[in-house]
């Protein structure tokens, strides 16, 4: 009898506690769980009672890596609520803020996380003896994204400028003039960045996924709010999303998981948006890709590095573009009447569509709210990915074996911590 | 030197300040050995470490058994951001007197969640040697502990209220001039005089300063009109389980 038993824990490089147990019996799952024991911290019972205005900074504080869309998501939503337009020059600098988020996210995930991975090293320490110039490149990148997010925000972990209906004071032209100056230099080191991952020995396994993302209103790549989309159909307005998507909770995890109803598990996340809305990406972007034999769609998740490189390059691009386009409001915030009501937002965070909604009473204060994280909407299809290359598995020593498990998993960036608002990886192949 | 970094119930923010130094965090990566990081690495050493860093705040069964285990390993332990010197943003949960209902809010099958009624600061588990403030922590004041401890001294960090450093900014005071519900009077330094210098009132993400006068300037802002319902959120946020700010909103 060959029997297959993995228990990881906990699982490493990934943001939050975590852990995946799998046992496999003559090539048959006697048990997959991907339990996450990170702690619940309950956001959604709290927020009941405080004030709307109140609401950005608190949930911003379920995430220290992407605490920007958390931001977005929830003024988003209230500011249906008060049915509020945020101008253009608003919405743009949003942008560029989210646009450092993903570029300081991505290049963390991809060089000090899942690099790793494909050349068998346990940290992103190990891979900077080996090619140090990549990675002093990557950790200047990073740092530029958090350049970008101080200069608009305050600081990288919980910036303190937005507010509803806005900033709490004009960004000045001259102020992002320092950004503007930089970008040209770091469009060339993501553009070096995204040729290097096309080195790397990325599984060519084709999968035919689900990927669900947002669709920019304007037809560009999509940022904040939209259309929510699937390559197999699904095109839904935000306020739909409850409708279509249920939210499940296993006996094993502190993490609730998603399926679209009536159909099944998906992937969202850069892998998505890419597959989504590839001709929304910036030709330069595009030509690179294609120049190394890929398009879209990316056929599995071990591809979705090549997606964040994309987008990491797309990002250096698109700030460029914004800060010369932008033209400083009069007013930093648009003002605003309290009223009650329900409202939804969604944002792409880093890791995938960030879903928020909101019932305030009439003199503004939360009576519900909800969260549906990208992490909690991948988990079961982190799942679902495993089994999928089960017979991949069996046919490796059991320290391959276990490698392939957590790459697969690190293949989603897992944020745990936003998962629960919570992974631990218990393998045992018998 | 051996260096580990624990996370209990937390965002991650602030191990993130720890990456966000960069080019500096190489640097010391040559100094001490990151000898357990499991958010950054596969390898892991074991203990005992000379420098324990723990995030976030104890709030499960497994946690509270997990920090005593910490504790005796580890030589030197420093609670880092408001989860672990205060309870945190979570600490919200014990006023309700209620998780069982909060679970029901967030779970469908709240039985399965095991939970404790309280989440509170690492100092009220085990003796901690030192503590850095902020949510999030600033990774300028992470690195200058660090150095020091490198260097065999004992860490130190100003503790005098954020106005100080506001007024060395040459920033114009919102509470006196915005007349806006400022806490930078009560509220320790650390993060730079931030909100001050986005026009906004501190809105405490740091814990109280040393003798913080928290009644008097809420009795200002009493005066000003803020109903107990404003004071009340006002301190109700990261820092809401500190003790200086618990005995007012317990007014």
């Amino acid at each position: 009898m060959s029997k297959i038993d993995l228990k990881i824990k906990p699982l490493t490089r990934v943001e939050g506690e975590g852990g995946v147990e799998l046992i496999i019996t003559n090539g048959k799952i006697e048990k997959l769980e991907l339990n996450i024991f990170e702690a619940p911290r309950f956001f959604e019972a709290f927020l009941i009672g405080r004030k709307y205005s109140e609401v950005p900074d608190l949930v911003a504080r379920i995430c220290g890596i992407c605490p920007i869309p958390y931001i977005y998501s929830s003024s988003r939503a209230i500011e249906k609520i008060f049915e509020i337009e945020i101008p253009k020059e608003i919405r743009e600098l949003r942008k560029i803020m989210l646009f450092g988020e993903w570029i300081s996210s991505h290049t963390l995930h991809a060089f000090l996380l899942h690099a790793p991975d494909f050349l068998r090293l346990n940290d992103a320490i190990e891979l900077a003896k080996i090619e140090p110039e990549t990675i002093r490149k990557a950790m200047r990148l990073k740092a530029f994204g958090n350049y970008i997010i101080e200069k608009l925000g305050g600081r990288p972990v919980h910036p303190i400028s937005c507010r509803i209906g806005g900033f709490y004071r004009v960004i000045r032209k001259t102020e992002l003039k320092d950004i503007k100056d930089k970008c040209r230099e770091y469009q060339e080191i993501a553009k070096e960045l995204l040729k290097w991952t096309f080195k790397l020995k990325i599984p060519e396994v084709k999968c035919d996924y689900e990927y669900l993302s947002l669709k920019d209103q304007d037809n560009e790549y999509p940022t904040i709010g939209g259309r929510i989309i699937s390559n197999k159909g699904l095109n839904i307005v935000e306020e739909d999303f409850e409708k279509e998507i249920e939210e499940i909770q296993v006996p094993y995890s502190t993490s609730l998981r998603c399926k679209i109803r009536r159909r099944g598990f998906y992937i969202t996340g850069p892998i998505a948006r890419y597959n989504n809305n590839y001709n929304t990406l910036r030709g330069e972007v595009r030509d690179i890709i294609e120049d190394n034999g890929y398009k879209a769609p990316l056929t599995n998740t071990y591809q979705s590095i090549i997606a964040r490189l994309a987008e990491i390059f797309h990002a250096t691009l698109e700030i460029e573009r914004l800060i010369d386009e932008y033209r400083e409001p009069e007013k930093p915030y648009v003002e605003y009447k309290v009223k009650g009501g329900w409202g939804c937002g969604a944002t792409e965070a880093p890791r995938g569509v960030l879903y928020h909604s909101y019932k305030l009473n009439d003199e503004g204060f939360v009576e519900k709210a909800r969260i549906i994280a990208p992490t909690t909407q991948n988990l079961a299809h982190i799942e679902q990915d495993i089994i999928n290359q089960i017979p991949l598995i069996i046919s490796k020593p059991i320290e391959e074996a276990q490698l392939i498990v957590e790459q697969i998993i690190r293949n989603y960036d897992p944020c745990i911590s936003c998962s629960v608002h919570s992974i631990k990886l218990k393998i045992k192949i018998n | 030197m051996k260096l580990a970094i624990f996370k209990f119930a937390s965002c991650s923010g602030c191990q993130l300040e720890l990456l966000n130094l960069e080019e500096e965090l190489l640097k010391i990566a040559e100094k001490v050995e990151v000898a357990y990081f499991i958010e950054a690495s596969k390898k892991i050493s074991e203990g005992p470490y000379d420098i324990a860093l723990i995030e976030g705040s104890i709030s499960t069964p497994e946690q509270e058994e997990e920090i005593k285990r910490v504790r005796n390993e580890s030589k030197y332990v420093i609670a880092i951001g408001s989860c672990a010197t205060s309870g945190g943003i979570q600490a919200l949960r014990n006023w309700s007197n209620q998780i069982n209902d909060y679970k029901k809010i967030v779970y469908p099958n709240p039985e399965w969640i095991k939970t404790l009624e309280k989440s509170t600061p690492i100092s009220e588990h085990v003796k901690v040697d030192f503590e850095i403030n902020g949510c999030p922590i600033n990774r300028r004041q992470l690195l200058w502990v660090l150095s020091q401890i490198m260097l065999g001294r004992e860490p130190f960090l100003p503790t005098h209220s954020l106005c100080i450093q506001c007024k060395i900014k040459g920033y114009t005071c919102v509470l006196v001039t915005k007349g806006e519900p400022c806490l930078g009077p009560i509220v320790m330094v650390g993060c730079g005089a931030l909100c001050p210098s986005f026009q906004r009132p501190c809105y405490a993400c740091y814990g109280p300063s040393d003798k913080p006068e928290v009644e008097r300037l809420m009795e200002h802002f009493r005066n000003k009109g803020l109903s107990k319902m404003d004071i009340s959120l006002l301190l109700k946020k990261f820092e809401n389980w500190n003790q200086k700010f618990r005995e007012v909103i317990n007014k």
